[in-house]
């Protein structure tokens, strides 16, 4: 068990998917001699060669549609997309392709790519490299919807998702990748489709996923000094969505708040929110709280976006609310 | 500046060669002559209201999928358009799955989900008809990445309108294609119009091949409606993509016998200009090459009954089961 960076346990799972299978290869742009601007791709040039870590060129519809084709062909390609806002670019190579491929096609044609990318605010990058875009992702059927907080959910859920025949969209955050935690040494996969209890607690379940989760842990500790025992449920996956895991949460501590950094209007939250008064409305002692970030572009200024994002201040807050 | 496309001139293939087996030259005409009858029963099924939704014919274009398709082998792939019957049917489609398919049966190609516009044969390599103008492009870009991925020897063709070739993913395509020397040949059929819209009002330059040398590649210009030479141009890309020498832009001109879809009358078609591309019909120039009329007529009358087969399997089919098919959606 070694203490490894978010970066570094994605990186060994491409090491290690690519060595076990040949036809797995890496397409993107800046992926290859650069390693990618977050250096998860870091290396796998210099071992499997231009043949599969594929620097393209610039055009990401293409990039994407193609990822789409070389699947349907007999391969199993990982595509690269800088920033999830590029990936309004090739959107018809997701919501009209990859995602429909196999229901069109009556089952006869499979597309098991994985499109990586990151996502978030925090690094001052402004409205075009900062948001949070996975409501669009979470509302096509067809896909999957990856969203890991930790290294060792990083590396699980990227060996399986390489794995899966579905398309899959991996989704990291850009303020997890120097983030540490322990990976073991030995190979695993983590079942799409199952959310982890990061922390247990009986009073109120937040529900979150990806770089909030951390926030959701450091404003459960707080509670934890004032008597109120949160737990932290990390989704993990939002496609499939680990509903059980969320009902018997709920149904547990009676309270609910779903927490994400996307934009509160059409955001995941809110259809979580639904589907707990839908299937939990008895064991609910108050409403389904959502503490999201605001209805507005990232601005570039610091402190403008500070507030555009649920600080664990906001976290805390929403819980005593309800508790 | 002119910008008037050479409807009339489409400039001529090599003619036809000694190098075409009579075997390939039957292989053609039945392509052809499948896909006309195909089309003319579909329309009729379409009327009857055995058919919903589009239905795209592909009526006057016959040549360039049979004889680009005749160019090809088994395992190679193709990647189809919304007016994708002939190209299915050429590659060598069960006609009975596809007329299920049309009529949205439970034992179509895609069991009644995907309908004309998507019919897809995973058994003859044929990665589906698409519903999206110009989307099968990069698609066939990265079978061919794929194919080259993993050591294959397959060559993939695309098919795609001069409407497509306005589309965005083309030229990265070809350029993705000719930067990487991958194995596919980009077959633009231009039957010169994108629905309603002629070529001359929404080109710049109405050479469409040119755009081939541009990229890095051969865009070579051919007779859309002379199935050897298509087959002619296509075999020459085939060959060149499998040895590794990368992409090929094929222009094959050509002309709708009619309106985009079934329910459209064409109105706004040069009918004049319509009538010469008639008086070439595809399968009236193939079939003065085929010399035995014995042989033109056996083939005929067998892809009749093939056909009166395969619209009886369809109409005899049962629906799609829809427990089935409520089962069948994963709880994501």
């Amino acid at each position: 068990m070694a203490e490894i960076m978010y970066r570094e346990a994605l990186n060994r799972a491409l090491f290690e998917e690519m060595r076990r299978d040949p036809t797995v290869f890496v397409m993107g742009e800046n992926i290859g001699e650069r390693g990618g601007s977050y250096k998860v791709t870091e290396g796998l040039l210099k071992e499997f060669g231009p043949e599969r870590v594929i620097d393209t060129p610039l055009a990401e519809a293409t990039l994407t549609g193609a990822a789409g084709g070389a699947a349907l062909a007999g391969t199993r390609p990982i595509v690269e997309i800088l920033f999830v806002d590029f990936t309004t670019i090739p959107m018809d190579a997701l919501v009209n392709q990859a995602a429909k491929f196999e229901f069109m096609s009556g089952g006869q044609g499979h597309v098991p790519m994985v499109l990586r990318t990151q996502g978030g605010a925090g690094n001052g990058l402004a409205a075009q490299h900062s948001q949070s875009l996975e409501a669009i992702f979470y509302h096509i059927p067809g896909l999957k919807l990856v969203m890991p907080s930790s290294p060792y959910d990083a590396y699980g859920l990227l060996i399986s998702a390489i794995r899966d025949d579905r398309p899959t969209i991996f989704l990291e955050h850009k303020l997890l990748y120097m983030t540490k935690g322990e990976v073991p040494d030995e190979e695993y996969g983590i079942p799409l489709g199952q959310a982890d209890i990061k922390k247990e607690g009986d009073d109120v379940t937040l529900i979150t996923y990806s770089y909030m989760t951390l926030k959701c842990l450091e404003a459960a500790e707080l509670l934890e000094k004032e008597g109120i025992s949160v737990e932290v449920l990390d989704l993990r996956t939002l496609k499939p969505l680990d509903q059980e895991a969320i009902l018997q949460s709920v149904g547990k501590t009676g309270r609910a708040i779903v927490v994400h950094e996307a934009c509160k209007r059409g955001g995941v939250g809110g259809d979580i929110a639904a589907m707990i008064m839908e299937e939990a409305y008895d064991d609910l002692d108050g409403p389904v709280l959502r503490v999201c970030g605001k209805d507005t572009p990232i601005p570039y200024n610091l402190e403008l976006e500070k507030v555009c994002i649920p600080t664990v201040e906001d976290i805390v807050e929403a819980v005593i609310s309800v508790t | 500046m002119s910008k008037k496309t050479p409807t009339q001139k489409a400039v001529k293939g090599k003619g036809p060669s000694k190098s075409i087996s009579e075997k390939l030259l039957l292989q053609m005409y039945r392509n052809v002559y499948a896909t006309r009858q195909f089309e003319l029963k579909c329309m009729d099924l379409y009327r009857q209201g055995f058919i919903r939704g589009y239905l795209h014919p592909y009526l006057g274009e016959e040549a360039i999928a049979a004889g680009s398709c005749a160019a090809l082998s088994p395992e190679d792939y193709i990647v189809s358009t919304h007016r994708g019957h002939g190209h299915c049917i050429s590659k060598g489609a069960d006609l009975k799955l596809m007329v299920a398919e049309i009529l949205g049966r439970a034992t179509g190609y895609c069991k009644g989900r995907g309908g004309s516009m998507h019919i897809f044969s995973k058994e003859t390599n044929n990665l589906g008809a698409n519903g999206i103008v110009g989307a099968g492009i990069p698609i066939a870009t990265g079978a061919a990445m794929g194919i080259k991925v993993r050591k294959g020897k397959e060559v993939v063709l695309v098919f795609f309108s001069d409407g497509a070739a306005n589309q965005g993913v083309f030229p990265e395509s070809m350029n993705f294609a000719a930067t990487f020397d991958l194995p596919v040949i980009f077959m633009l059929e231009n039957n010169h119009y994108a629905v309603s819209t002629p070529v001359e009002c929404s080109f710049g330059n109405c050479d469409l091949a040119c755009k081939g040398e541009a990229y890095g590649m051969p865009g070579i210009c051919i007779d859309g409606n002379d199935a050897m030479a298509v087959y002619e141009t296509t075999k020459r890309a085939a060959d060149r993509a499998r040895n590794g020498e990368g992409p090929t832009l094929i222009e094959a001109k050509t002309y709708r016998h009619g309106g985009h879809h079934v329910n459209d009358p064409g109105l706004y078609m040069d009918q004049d200009v319509l009538a010469e591309w008639k008086a070439r019909d595809p399968l009236e120039v193939l079939a003065g090459k085929v010399k035995s009329k014995k042989k033109r007529k056996n083939i005929e009358d067998r892809v009749e009954s093939e056909l009166k087969d395969a619209i009886e399997f369809a109409k005899q089919s049962p629906q799609p089961s829809v427990d089935e098919f409520l089962a069948g959606i994963p709880n994501f």
